[in-house]
């Protein structure tokens, strides 16, 4: 009975106790005259060993020497060791929602270093303890503006990304907020963007750097928006946040992210980390866990959950959101990533991100028929090929590169456009030879 | 404990990093520079290690000590499902990879972790099909009563009355309100059971549906579910079933044959995922065939060769409600706990789950309360109603464990039951630690009669003490902020 500590003669004893004799009467007890199942596909238990074999054989059927330059807001970048080893401390994973504060003081303490962690890095006063992940968390602050303005109505960027600007569709399809979404562009044009915000808008929605891997200054439409009493939400990329001007400096009102590359392993999709911090001001607004230090009854300094009024369980129907958990163990790995890379450490590795995103391009765009546009970037930017991108992509897989992601798939217009992005894990040889391949791939497709 | 912003020294560095080999350079925009670092931790590696060690240690876990959190499903979950969704094959793998041409051939091993649990979901709960993106069970809610919604706007009914009987979990009714719905509250009769005479009133052209908990919050298997769902499904609603307290039907009652038509399951409650904390979990849904058109996209389709394939054509999906296919981490340990317990093992969890819970309320229901006198499921839900009268309360109850050693209880929920002590014992908990826990409880019963003063005053043996909630929401403190420069 793998897991089940029961024995045969405890059954036993217990049923006495319970006053039945046998499992199955108690079933009956309960259950009445319901049948047992019968299953189709369950297969009998199996041991660990055979389990492990099965499951390491299909994690083998997945690449993993595959030379990967795919971002598009989901990045690979270097974990340290110590990150996994601190925040896989069982008394930690094994533990739950601290509801409990006197025995939970180890998580409660670990989220609020989280939230500070993400006040400084992006420059803002308070933060929850964490989302889903960040298209969710964006969803979620979307919501917010709305109750804050009492508004129904949001102007998205066309430079947000599709996965973001679909969820936030989804999610919608039932509220009485209408999305207003403005032709994707390189570079917003701030004036025609801001004859959008009309005064029944609640708010306008970036993402810094955007989806095409461009930073953009977004000061003149958080002004115009703030003209207009219209809030203003970004979705960032915390790694980029290291070299940035912080989002809170910038101006904005809710600031939401994928906190995925801040030590989160890329895991097929997830499990990932959504941040969302804001303004004291609109704190009682905000979706999510907090977490609160304060004082015991002997004076001595502890943390607990706090603001749960605004919360599901308390609220139920008129609550701010439906989300319960939190992304618990993914703070905790962000926390600590932050932590052991550090203040110099994350500025280190942005540059080092930065600096071979430049070079990455510099190589690439000296192929015959490749060209680039003239924007700022992080590590993210967009090549122009002679050729559609998307069977490119797929001549480079088979040479062993996930060469970035073709934009055609989301951009009719941009289907000989690729989006390359560069972690501090690509060495100089991995780029000359990513170039060396393109150009290979290029000369076969003319 | 200091924070590990008050353990920093300037300069001091954590770990080593990748080298710089390329020349230095960027393409950031000189206007739009950040002036200084944000204030991060600066701390050795050493440091940074005790630091979180020792918060760890502040915190009771399963690994630690019997965790009898009602509602909340509380068991140890096997080591060597978190290796496995370690192995680099998984946990390095991008996932727009299969959305690249010839990228699927490289993530067929993921694909087919998808697709296998989704197989033996279906099987397990009696389903048409899943969908694995909901990232947590109230999600998992969200998405289901989404589907409901999308189902009843197809057909051109307007429906927008969600009906929650006020025994079922606390997140049904955001849920509900967040796809658009009015939630309205259906009582539950003096036997625990849901009142199918109101039901019968409340149902109306209006109603899309009811959300049922099953086994309910009170953790009692409602003998009437098979009525419930026909009166429902005779009104033209659906009935979605919240699959948190699934652990007490494992491998015993599909909620499909029963006449559910949409429910979620909790990975990380009933399928080998820690709780973490707080998260991350997982919530995949399970919709009979009326409702299959509206699961969300992608999904993952078997070619006749045997190949997966994930498909995105769907023309009456509700769409996307996560960025790719669901906590992909949470879902390879579903699957491994699912091989390895196999149809048998999943049986023997509920018998142990169902049997422990009854063990627990045959003992201490001669020291507390039983608001209803019928035999249990997974959890049993007691009362401090006794207690009172010398001014104990479930709380006061719950704090006096901590010093026993013991995580308290989920207290004062349910809200139908007042005073509320809900213990889920689950089934990975031996005998002698049932006893211990027995024991504690029946103490703390006897001590609430001779000494209150002394139960209120628990806990001692804590790291804090009980903690000023009143203070943490009046004067707020939710962030350390750097020293002024």
């Amino acid at each position: 009975m793998p897991y089940v500590a029961m024995t045969e003669s405890e059954k036993q004893q217990m049923l006495a106790q319970v006053g039945v004799g046998s499992l199955d009467e108690l079933w009956r007890q309960i259950l009445g005259a319901e049948t047992l199942p019968s299953f189709e596909r369950l297969p009998c238990g199996s041991s660990e060993l055979k389990v492990t074999r099965h499951l390491a054989g299909l994690a083998h059927r997945n690449a993993t020497d595959l030379m990967c330059f795919v971002g598009s807001g989901f990045y690979d970048h270097f974990i340290p060791a110590v990150v996994g080893e601190v925040a896989g401390r069982t008394e930690f994973s094994t533990s739950y929602t601290p509801y409990q504060p006197e025995v939970s003081q180890g998580t409660l303490q670990a989220i609020y270093e989280y939230q500070s962690a993400i006040c400084r890095l992006t420059d803002m006063e308070v933060a929850n303890a964490s989302m889903y992940d960040g298209g969710t968390a964006f969803f979620e602050a979307m919501m917010m503006a709305v109750r804050i303005t009492g508004r129904r109505r949001a102007v998205v960027l066309g430079s947000v990304s599709p996965i973001y600007r679909t969820m936030l569709q989804c999610y919608c399809s039932n509220l009485d907020v209408e999305l207003v979404m403005t032709p994707p562009a390189l570079q917003a044009d701030v004036r025609s963007i801001a004859d959008l915000l009309t005064p029944d808008t609640a708010c306008v929605m970036v993402q810094y750097p955007n989806v095409f891997g461009v930073v953009e200054d977004w000061r003149p439409l958080i002004e115009a928006a703030r003209e207009r009493q219209v809030l203003s939400v970004c979705s960032a990329y915390p790694m980029a946040l290291a070299r940035l001007m912080p989002p809170g400096q910038m101006g904005f009102d809710v600031v939401t992210g994928e906190g995925q590359s801040l030590g989160l392993p890329l895991s097929f999709g997830g499990p990932y980390l959504g941040f969302l911090a804001t303004w004291m001001k609109y704190v009682r607004k905000m979706p999510g866990r907090i977490c609160g230090r304060t004082v015991d009854q002997n004076g001595k300094p502890g943390f607990v959950l706090t603001l749960q009024a605004r919360e599901q369980h308390i609220r139920r129907e008129k609550a701010m959101s439906n989300i319960c958990t939190n992304e618990g163990l993914c703070a905790l790995r962000a926390l600590a990533y932050l932590t052991f890379v550090g203040k110099q450490g994350l500025v280190d590795v942005a540059d080092v991100c930065a600096a071979k995103a430049v070079f990455a391009r510099e190589q690439l765009l000296r192929i015959e028929g490749v060209r680039g546009y003239d924007v700022p970037f992080f590590n993210e930017f967009v090549i122009r090929l002679p050729v559609e991108a998307g069977e490119v992509v797929g001549r480079m897989i088979e040479r062993g590169f996930a060469a970035g992601f073709p934009l055609g798939r989301y951009f009719a217009d941009r289907r000989n456009e690729l989006l390359v992005a560069v972690t501090e894990k690509r060495t100089r040889e991995d780029i000359r030879g990513l170039a060396a391949a393109l150009e290979a791939v290029l000369n076969e497709c003319r | 404990m200091q924070l590990i912003y008050e353990k920093s020294f300037p300069g001091r560095r954590g770990t080593s990093l990748p080298e710089l080999d390329v020349p230095a350079g960027n393409a950031l925009p000189p206007t739009l520079l950040r002036q200084k670092p944000a204030e991060l931790p600066e701390v050795s590696e050493l440091d940074g290690v005790r630091h979180f060690v020792n918060l760890s240690r502040r915190n009771v876990s399963v690994d630690t000590c019997f965790y009898p959190l009602g509602s909340c499903t509380m068991k140890y979950n096997p080591k060597f499902h978190d290796r496995i969704a370690d192995l680099p094959g998984f946990a390095d793998l991008h996932p727009l990879l299969p959305q690249l041409r010839h990228g699927g051939a490289l993530t067929q091993g993921a694909l087919a972790v998808l697709y296998e649990t989704e197989t033996l979901l279906c099987d397990l709960l009696g389903f048409a099909a899943f969908t694995m993106q909901p990232l947590a069970g109230a999600h998992g809610e969200l998405t289901g009563v989404m589907m409901m919604a999308a189902y009843h706007k197809d057909r051109g009914e307007k429906r927008s009355v969600m009906l929650i009987p006020d025994s079922a979990h606390g997140t049904n009714p955001a849920s509900a309100a967040l796809a658009g719905f009015e939630a309205r509250t259906i009582g539950t009769d003096a036997n625990g059971n849901t009142d199918v005479e109101a039901l019968r009133r409340a149902l109306s052209k209006d109603v899309a549906g009811i959300m049922l908990t099953c086994p309910s919050t009170l953790g009692l298997f409602d003998p009437n579910i098979r009525e419930i769902c026909r009166c429902v499904h005779e009104a033209g609603g659906l009935v979605y079933g919240d699959g948190a307290n699934f652990n007490a039907l494992l491998g015993r009652v599909r909620p499909g044959d029963l006449g559910v038509d949409v429910a979620h399951v909790n990975l990380h409650k009933t399928f080998a995922t820690p709780h973490g904390g707080g998260g991350p979990g997982a919530g995949p849904v399970g919709v009979c065939e009326k409702l299959v058109p509206y699961l969300p996209t992608s999904r993952v389709m078997k070619r006749a060769d045997g190949s997966y394939v994930l498909e995105y054509q769907f023309p009456k999906t509700i769409g996307y409600i996560a960025p790719f296919y669901g906590n992909f981490g949470v879902i390879v340990k579903a699957y491994a706990y699912m091989l390895t317990l196999g149809r048998d093992g999943l049986r023997r969890v509920s018998d142990a789950a169902v049997l422990n819970a009854n063990y627990l309320r045959a003992h201490l229901r001669q020291a507390y309360h039983e608001p209803f006198d019928r035999p249990c499921m997974h959890e049993c839900v007691l009362s401090a109603k006794h207690q009172i009268k010398q001014g104990v309360h479930a709380l006061d109850i719950a704090k006096a464990l901590l010093d026993a050693g013991f995580h308290p209880p989920t207290i004062y929920f349910p809200l139908v039951v007042p005073e509320a002590i809900m213990i889920e014992p689950t089934e990975t908990e031996s005998k002698q630690t049932l006893d211990a826990f027995i024991q504690a409880m029946l103490d703390i019963a006897r001590l609430a009669e001779t000494d209150p003063a002394r139960v209120k005053a628990a806990p001692r043996t804590t790291p804090v003490a009980r903690l000023d909630e009143t203070r943490a929401a009046r004067s707020l403190d939710l962030a350390s902020r750097p020293a002024a420069p």
